[in-house]
């Protein structure tokens, strides 16, 4: 499991192949790779938006996450896991989340991916900011529900 | 006992500060540990608190050394 928080934009696909390539615990074993990543769009809720600011808890979040993960290898027969998140100011088209899951079989890779993904909506400490086109600042109130 | 605070995203601007570090005595909950630190200001109704990093109820104890911490619906991802 490896979990990281990144104050800099990360490119997500060199995250999944170098995690991949340095757990040797993984090669010849895994026959599923799920992927999920979260990506800053340029509009919200009717308004553009400019860029935004993104808190956290240091300390809790990676705390958060840890439980999270652990929660989800309990529950499917995960090999491996990774979580990266930015943190900072950011800008549309640049990636906010990866998660990324590693299973014998698809299935177990999809519902654990979907269970991290989920989890870390409501219980990882990080907070949004959005600074709109006609430059005011709102703070995200709650995110949705993504069995909705 | 001392107890320290922490406040996030917009509780930290509406409460006009990012921590305290209280000394004080006879604080057995969390929900003491807000009203101690803001008196004049009523928890708002969605927060989520922390003890030592972990999600509890305002109603959970305290002791000293501890970091509570409170914030807003969380938004990542």
């Amino acid at each position: 499991m490896a979990i990281k928080i990144y104050a800099e934009p990360f490119d997500p696909w060199q995250e999944i192949q170098a995690h991949q390539h340095s757990a040797t615990e993984l090669a010849g074993k895994f026959g599923a790779t799920n992927i999920f990543i979260g990506t800053m769009r340029d509009f919200n809720e009717g308004d553009d938006v400019l860029g935004m600011t993104l808190e956290h808890y240091p300390g809790m979040t990676e705390k958060q996450l840890e439980k999270i993960v652990t929660e989800a290898m309990r529950q499917w027969p995960v090999i491996d896991a990774l979580v990266v998140h930015r943190v900072g100011d950011i800008l549309p088209n640049e990636p906010i989340v990866l998660v990324a899951v590693w299973t014998s079989h698809r299935g177990d890779a999809f519902d654990a991916s979907r269970y991290i993904m989920e989890a870390l909506k409501s219980r990882a400490p990080f907070w949004k900011k959005e600074l709109l086109k006609s430059q005011t600042e709102r703070w995200l109130v709650k995110n949705t529900d993504g069995y909705l | 006992m001392s107890i320290k605070v922490r406040y996030f995203a917009s509780l930290k601007e509406s409460v006009g500060r990012a921590e305290d570090n209280l000394e004080c005595a006879g604080l057995a909950t969390v929900g003491d540990v807000w009203r101690f630190a803001n008196p004049d200001k009523a928890l708002p109704d969605n927060s989520l608190a922390a003890v030592n990093m972990d999600y509890v109820d305002v109603s959970s104890a305290v002791k000293d050394g501890d970091e509570v911490a409170f914030f807003p619906p969380v938004t990542g991802g």
